[in-house]
């Protein structure tokens, strides 16, 4: 077929600026598109752009090649201005296969463009994508750009002359030409990619040498064939000034442990069992023993959270990660945990549930689970993280409000912050808040562990190792005093309303809840966790279209909620709340608040919110109040 | 470094002030009393000693303990003293569990304990039943064996503790019965000793669910004949006349009278708990007659303290991150201006 009767040419070198471009790069899970996104983004960032990414793989590890479900994805959202989510509709398609363009076109925008890999289009793909006809001859894809490049043959030809090349390894690196291709049409230096590759591959001269170049012959091929109509450019966006770094979420909240363990003086320790989606955090703390990290991988989630139990009560700062499955089996330890009034850090990478679920697919359906998921009346403080990069911040403020009050925290994160990525300006321990703890190092007379400080009503931390404070604490029911075990009946009633008393105080540490955009009005959207990035675009952009009666809020702190919360619902008519589950939160804001009405927006589809659902639905709302 | 000195205590500085609430004739009166009267003798400062209980009879044991210690959930002592030890090394750390706790609900980490080789004490209280559940058969009990959940015999084969410990690659293996202070407490002195999991199996009557469950071994009138109390180094005799003894046979361990058919003293076998091989725990593990008691195994290895030291000390020495900034800063960073 004739690439070029499809495309209208456009004169060379002429550049195009555009506000924001999102591309997702596609094909077999042994294709590399996920390390080709990632080069995209970082290089992205480095010249200065906003960008935002998603990574979207199959559960299987390597699924048999060109399947539908094999398909692993890779978008980038990059601009000149804020980006706060990795977009919904995809501008740049890149698919190295025909089940990664048959998965992916319903993304494409259209009249925007597709780059696919021709060599790929062979009749067994073709059926195994489930195609009764070839989508590039049978006229299906007239209302795209199609560019058909012959990828495969043209990087087998660009290493011709390299010597030591299994053919595997060869094939493995048309993704280089790919990327190539699109650093031309985006203007990007390729110099970031080669120092990469030159780290990676430092003892392999072979394939550094291979993978340099195909990216190069990708460029060149996409400068001189002309087959693309315009290369554009996407100008920096102004940021904050500071010292940056793309970081994943769940990176982001391992060095958040990290930092609070520094500020604390405390030493950490992690007791964890590998789960998808959380383990990325036990990855990254494993390698930080230089700090005198103690990452223990356990035989289970139970002996994960029990030797974080452990370990707190030993003085350390103890953390436990985990998803959905795995906090169900933590309950009954975390429970211990609350009893027993030591700090202890949960985190919880949420996927989508139940049982089982959607192990690498997001959902915000553990919210529940997080409040009530205990027997008994077992209160804890529940706080969830909104950004990949506030993953710091919130798994600082985690050990900070488990050492200050003397209680356990959950930190609710979800598969979709935790694997995205975006800038993040680098945060100093020093500019980050003071940690007390509760530690008693002296002898008192008539110690008592189950002493309270009288404002937040944290209890005594005597550690092991401390003369003169002998103490055993234990599941059951402890005098209000001496801690020794008590079956008195007012004891226990007063012992339950103390902890949960602990808890409602911490109202007084966390901050006040506001509204952006709207102060006031007809409609506020309000949303926890990781959805902030959809909701704050979709409520901005429609104040930047005038609908200034919307305001947006976002809420991190769910259990206590923050003080204020019913002053703000009061100044609006309307309030929505949006979540990826069935309606969890709204049902928690209906026990606290039962004077208002909730609507809800739902999605459980183990997908974020996309722009134009939330747009209609939040125009709908208003437009009927006008 | 400097060495400050270790006050003399008694077992009274080691007993709590709250009353014991254990069956009238329970061995865990033993077991409570002979670990008081060890700890004094070990050297260790009572601050630093922990207990860390799971659930059952036995795990009440921590709040008799005046030390440090914690009563905790059903099968997880193994796994939260892991993170007691690791966060601080320095502690002398007890586990204290009874067959269901550790065989049953915490089987899974009972046995990953034993094979990290973690310098713990874990005292088993194994009294063939559950006590505070009122009288359930648990994985130690017998084929046949009538209890409240098995009112026609009980069909599930036991578990042999010293077995599946050393299956699962215990370095310290002693059994002593709960009538035997004397044992007992020489038993816990030595576990404390002992660089690794220290795992020591009470054969603990239960005088209301399940009394006499070892008598045949432990009754005062036929111990010394049905028991072997083995020590490192000596020859495996016993016996009330001191002439029974351990040879190996082939591949089985036979009992041998000395002075008949020409057997010989020197015939005996020598116990030798410190081999690495544990072919021959195992024999004596598994007699049940005589039933071997006293330290089967005592095989010094590297621990996993050890081995995350090591690793730690490599790892900081060879590290240009000493502050959180030196990581944060490393790398791909850039600059907005």
């Amino acid at each position: 077929m004739n690439v070029e009767n499809k495309i209208a040419k456009n004169t060379k070198g002429q550049i195009e600026v555009l506000e924001a471009v999102v591309i997702r790069f596609v094909g077999d899970s042994g294709d590399g598109m996920q390390l080709t996104g990632t080069q995209f983004s970082d290089t992205s960032a480095m010249f200065g752009n906003d960008v935002a990414t998603f990574p979207n793989y199959p559960a299987e590890i390597r699924a048999p090649q060109g399947s539908l479900y094999g398909v692993s994805g890779f978008q980038v959202h990059i601009g000149s201005m804020e980006i706060n989510t990795p977009g919904d509709d995809v501008d740049l398609l890149v698919a190295m296969n025909p089940a990664g363009l048959k998965t992916n076109l319903y993304a494409v925008k259209p009249g925007h463009t597709i780059i696919v890999d021709t060599d790929s289009f062979t009749k067994k793909n073709l059926e195994k994508a489930q195609y009764k006809t070839n989508p590039l001859e049978d006229g299906s894809l007239a209302n795209y750009r199609i560019i058909e490049v012959g990828m495969t043959t043209l990087t087998k030809e660009a290493l011709k002359n390299v010597d030591g090349l299994d053919n595997k390894s060869i094939t493995r690196s048309k993704n280089m030409f790919a990327l190539g291709m699109v650093y031309w049409m985006y203007h990007r230096a390729r110099e970031h990619t080669i120092d990469f590759i030159n780290k990676k591959f430092k003892s392999k001269p072979e394939i550094i040498e291979a993978n340099t170049k195909v990216l190069n012959a990708g460029y060149y091929f996409a400068e001189t064939l002309e087959l693309i109509p315009n290369a554009y450019t996407i100008v920096p966006a102004k940021m904050a000034p500071g010292t940056y770094r793309i970081i994943m979420g769940n990176a982001a909240t391992a060095w958040g442990f990290l930092a609070a363990a520094e500020k604390s003086g405390l030493e950490l320790f992690l007791g964890s069992y590998p789960i998808t989606p959380a383990t990325d955090i036990l990855h990254e703390l494993v390698k930080h023993k230089h700090f005198g990290v103690k990452a223990f991988q356990a035989e289970d989630e139970i002996a994960g959270i029990s030797s974080a139990i452990g370990a707190a009560f030993a003085g350390d700062l103890a953390i436990t990660t985990t998803s959905g499955p795995g906090l169900a089996l933590k309950g009954e330890a975390l429970g211990l945990a609350m009893m027993i009034e030591l700090p202890l850090v949960v985190v919880n990478v949420q996927r989508g549930g139940p049982s089982t679920g959607l192990p690498t697919k997001t959902e915000q359906s553990d919210l529940l689970q997080a409040m009530y998921g205990r027997n008994g009346e077992s209160p804890v403080i529940v706080i969830a993280a909104s950004t990949p990069s506030n993953c710091f911040n919130f798994a600082y403020e985690a050990s900070k409000l488990a050492l200050e009050h003397m209680t356990p925290v959950i930190l609710l994160t979800d598969g979709y912050i935790a694997n995205g990525s975006a800038p993040w300006k680098i945060k100093t321990v020093d500019e980050m808040p003071e940690i007390r703890n509760n530690k008693v190092s002296e002898i008192k007379e008539n110690f008592h562990p189950y002493d309270r400080d009288q404002k937040s009503l944290a209890r005594n931390w005597a550690i092991p190792g401390t003369p003169g404070l002998e103490h055993r604490v234990g599941g059951l029911e402890k005098d209000k005093v001496t801690g020794n075990v008590s079956y008195v009946p007012e004891n226990h009633e007063y012992m339950t309303k103390i902890r949960a008393e602990k808890i409602k105080r911490v109202q007084n540490y966390i901050p006040e809840i506001a509204s952006e955009f709207a102060q006031k009005g007809d409609l506020l959207v309000v949303g926890w966790g990781g959805t902030y990035g959809s909701l704050y675009t979709a409520v901005k952009q429609l104040n930047d279209d005038g609908f200034t009666n919307i305001g947006y809020a976002h809420f991190n702190y769910i259990n206590p909620l923050p003080k204020n919360t019913e002053d703000l619902f009061k100044k609006f008519k309307k309030i929505i709340v949006c979540e990826l589950n069935n309606g969890q939160f709204v049902n928690v804001l209906r026990i606290h608040f039962n004077g208002f009405e909730f609507l809800q927006h739902n999605k459980i589809q183990g997908l974020p919110f996309s722009n134009s659902e939330l747009t209609e639905k939040f125009k709908q709302l208003v437009s009927v109040s006008e | 470094m400097e060495t400050t000195a270790i006050k003399q205590y008694t077992f009274k500085d080691f007993a709590s002030d709250q009353e014991v609430r254990w069956c009238p004739g329970c061995d865990d009166y033993v077991i409570l009393r002979s670990m008081q009267k060890a700890l004094p003798e070990m050297g260790v400062k009572k601050e630093d000693v922990v207990f860390i209980s799971g659930i059952g009879c036995s795990s009440r044991f921590p709040y008799y303990m005046d030390t440090y210690g914690m009563h905790g959930i059903h099968g997880r002592a193994p796994a939260i003293a892991t993170g007691v030890k690791l966060a601080n090394p320095n502690l002398s750390v007890w586990v204290i569990t009874g067959d269901g706790d550790s065989l049953a609900i915490g089987g899974n980490h009972f046995i990953h304990v034993l094979r990290r080789n973690i310098d713990l004490n874990i005292i088993l209280f194994n009294n063939e039943i559950y006590g505070l559940t009122k009288g359930q058969f648990s994985p130690t009990s017998l084929v046949g064996q009538k209890t409240k959940s098995s009112p026609y015999g009980n069909t599930q084969p036991p578990f042999s503790p010293g077995e599946l410990a050393l299956g699962a690659g215990a370095r310290f293996f002693a059994r002593v019965g709960g009538n035997t202070p004397k044992e007992m407490t020489t038993i816990f002195i030595e576990s404390e000793k002992f660089k690794g999991t220290a795992l020591v199996e009470i054969l603990q009557n239960c005088v209301i669910f399940n009394d006499g469950c070892f008598t045949q071994y432990t009754d005062k009138a036929v111990r010394e004949d049905k028991q072997l109390y083995v020590e490192h180094g000596k020859p495996m005799i016993f016996g009330k006349e001191r002439d029974k003894g351990l040879v190996l046979n082939k591949l089985k361990l036979e009992v041998v009278t000395i002075g008949e058919n020409g057997v010989t003293q020197e015939d005996i076998l020598v116990h030798d708990a410190k081999d690495s091989d544990p072919t021959l725990h195992q024999m004596l593990v598994r007699l049940d007659y005589p039933l071997i008691t006293g330290i089967i195994r005592s095989f010094d290895d590297i621990t996993l303290g050890e081995r995350e030291d090591d690793l730690t000390a490599a790892v900081k020495f060879n590290s240009k991150f000493k502050k959180t900034n030196d990581l944060f800063f490393s790398g791909e960073t850039y600059e907005v201006k």
